[in-house]
């Protein structure tokens, strides 16, 4: 592993832009393009705010995790809530689902981190937490 | 985040400078309604022309407008989105509900 780094957070709506902020920081090392940085920003703003929402059901006073990897041109994200956790993974991952939808979820989160990056894999324990992890090629790197 | 409006044709012209996201989402959703309920309008144009950053939330956003703005027979035009707003729009499908133009004239003209 070439670099690593790990934040806690609380879950408050405030730091799903820091965590974005964080991840662009972080990524930047690899010299990604616009498009691959703009990817990876969506796609932790996703999790980050899953984490937020479902996890922990829109308390602040919970903490999220993101650790970060990097190996050679490959970059991945883990975000972590130890809040109550998904019943049913295959159903939260379809486009448009949403257990949220008299407070305007789109239900397109997991669709998101999906589609804009290579790698995605979701854990998670009724009650104990969930844990998402994804990862991506930074193509254009210069390295 | 900071959020301008102004009325032009019967039309609500929404301007988003920042980040939309869940923790932004809120107040555009308040602002929004606040004019669409008691102002003149019945259509709605989203000028994405400053707005840096937008994720599924924004998304939620859209589509919650677009049901109040379609009920009352109106139309709904998403104007100026860079590249990376104009991904995730097309990802979610909105595009089947709204049109998008590349700049406000054009989108009035939609209207």
């Amino acid at each position: 592993m070439d670099n690593q780094m790990e934040i806690k957070f609380l879950s408050k709506s405030e730091n799903e832009s820091f965590a974005r902020i964080v991840a662009c920081a972080f990524v930047s090392q690899l010299d990604p393009t616009t498009e691959e940085m703009a990817d990876i920003k969506t796609a932790v703003s996703e999790a980050v705010t899953n984490a937020i929402i479902h996890g922990y059901e829109g308390r602040p006073d919970c903490m999220v995790t993101m650790r970060a990897e990097m190996e050679g041109d490959y970059v991945s994200f883990l975000i972590h809530d130890s809040g109550k956790g998904i019943e049913n993974i295959e159903r939260a991952m379809e486009p448009l689902f949403t257990t949220c939808a008299e407070e305007e979820r789109s239900g397109m989160g997991f669709t998101v981190m999906e589609s804009f990056m290579d790698d995605l894999e979701v854990e998670s324990t009724l009650g104990a937490g969930t844990t998402v992890k994804m990862g991506k090629r930074i193509l254009h790197t210069k390295r | 985040m900071q959020i301008e409006y102004n009325h032009q044709k019967k039309c609500l012209i929404v301007t988003i400078e920042g980040e939309l996201d869940h923790h932004t989402a809120a107040a555009v959703r308040e602002t929004i309604d606040k004019e669409l309920f008691s102002g003149p309008a019945k259509n709605l144009i989203f000028d994405f022309g400053h707005l840096t950053f937008m994720d599924s939330s924004g998304i939620g956003v859209i589509i919650g407008r677009y049901k109040t703005v379609s009920a009352q027979g109106g139309k709904v035009v998403i104007a100026c989105a860079n590249q990376s707003v104009e991904r995730i729009l097309h990802l979610s499908g909105i595009l089947k509900l709204t049109k998008v133009a590349r700049t406000r004239g054009l989108a009035l003209e939609m209207i």
